[in-house]
């Protein structure tokens, strides 16, 4: 009898989540939608550029609740490449490979994340808001 | 786009689903009874894998989940099949996922596991039967390296190659790897990288223990061979080879110092 084709031991769905590769899996998933928000950041700059009336349609839509959604989204993914991209510069230059710091380094990475979040929303409703 | 392509790769393929398996009940009058749910794949079968819970009497089971896939496989069901060796944490076989986490099941103690003890094959590895998976991939990369010492000058005729206790401390937290893939099989970047070129960190931890090694004079060789995007720089610093290894050594550190390295050189 032919034998079958080895199976593929299972993975993702039987490796516990850790810090570890959690925040590895966030890093992407954020590079992901920072370049998501750049077509938005590109579309307000094309959209000043082009006109008062460009950019009064451009205003409309960042201001939407769609809108608010999408920058709230984008912040917080910005916020977390930037913190864990000190985190790997850090590694780079050959530090906090202990996994006490590894550990401690993504969890820093989390709270600054949310810390900087809300500061940043903070501001900017205390402020107005974008209204004009 | 790149980071999107392997997303069919996240799900077993047809011939790899896991079904449902036999429940094996602990003898009559056991009091302290702990539930071991073990992978099981027969080559012999058209089966797909499925998922054998074995309730054990813990009262007359030795300390360790190895312990308990001995006394199944004597008491219970003698198909049972997996790699071990030397029961103390030094030879590398019984390497396999229990609860989550790769280890070596013989310094795995039963008692660290809260519920159900879940056993699977190495993540990500050709299953051969049951726990035992096909390493030989990982081995070859681990040849690849040249894990031995190179050096053109002759050694003394009079004496072996001296270390000084400095020298010799470099290779500490390196030469502890028993080569059990612990690691290598806990790396999201190996499992989707491994067959593409991607040592893994045992194998590169490995490269760090000859690179370190203060006799060895093909430093700039081995980091040749190295340096490349996808032998090394595969590494995103994932660390979880660094969390899942039994023998606590340091696969992550290593190769960041292996990356050290490669900057310093230019």
């Amino acid at each position: 009898m032919e034998k079958r084709k080895r199976p593929l031991s299972p993975h993702l769905s039987v490796y516990k989540g850790q810090i570890s590769s959690v925040v590895s899996v966030m890093q992407r998933v954020t590079g992901g939608g920072l370049a998501i928000g750049l077509v938005y950041f590109v579309y307000w700059l094309g959209a000043a550029a082009y006109g008062p009336e460009a950019y009064a349609r451009a205003h409309w839509f960042l201001t939407s609740w769609f809108g608010y959604l999408s920058l709230f989204g984008f912040s917080i993914c910005l916020y977390f490449h930037l913190c864990n991209g000190i985190r790997h510069l850090v590694w780079d230059i050959g530090y906090g490979f202990e996994i006490e710091q590894v550990h401690l380094g993504g969890i820093a990475v989390l709270a600054g994340t949310a810390i900087l979040t809300v500061l940043t929303w903070m501001v900017f409703l205390l402020t107005g808001g974008g209204a004009s | 786009m790149v980071a999107l392509m392997p997303l069919a790769k996240f799900f077993l393929p047809a011939n790899s689903k896991i079904g449902e398996g036999k429940r094996y009940s602990a003898p009559a009058g056991a009091t302290n009874v702990k539930t071991f749910n073990i992978y099981r794949w027969d080559p012999d079968t058209d089966e797909n894998p499925r998922i054998d819970a074995f309730e054990v009497d813990l009262d007359s089971c030795g300390p360790m989940v190895l312990d308990a896939l001995i006394k199944i496989k004597d008491e219970v069901d003698s198909t049972l099949t997996f790699r071990r060796s030397c029961r103390e944490g030094v030879c590398g076989s019984c390497s396999m996922n229990v609860d989550g986490t790769n280890t070596l099941s013989c310094i795995k103690a039963i008692e660290e596991v809260k519920g159900d003890v879940d056993i699977y094959p190495l993540p990500h590895m050709s299953v051969v039967k049951d726990l035992v998976v096909d390493l030989s991939t990982a081995f070859a990369q681990y040849a690849a390296i040249e894990p031995w010492l190179q050096a053109d000058t002759p050694a003394p005729p009079d004496s072996e190659r001296l270390q000084s206790p400095e020298e010799r401390k470099q290779l500490d937290g390196l030469w502890e790897c028993v080569l059990c893939f612990c690691c290598s099989a806990s790396c999201p970047s190996y499992w989707w990288n491994g067959e593409r070129g991607y040592l893994g960190p045992a194998t590169l931890l490995q490269a760090q223990r000859w690179v370190a090694d203060s006799r060895d004079e093909a430093t700039g060789h081995r980091l040749d061979e190295l340096e490349d995007e996808m032998r090394l720089f595969r590494c995103h610093t994932i660390m979880n080879c660094t969390v899942t290894c039994p023998k606590n050594l340091n696969p992550g550190k290593a190769i960041g110092e292996i990356k050290q390295l490669m900057i310093k050189r230019g």
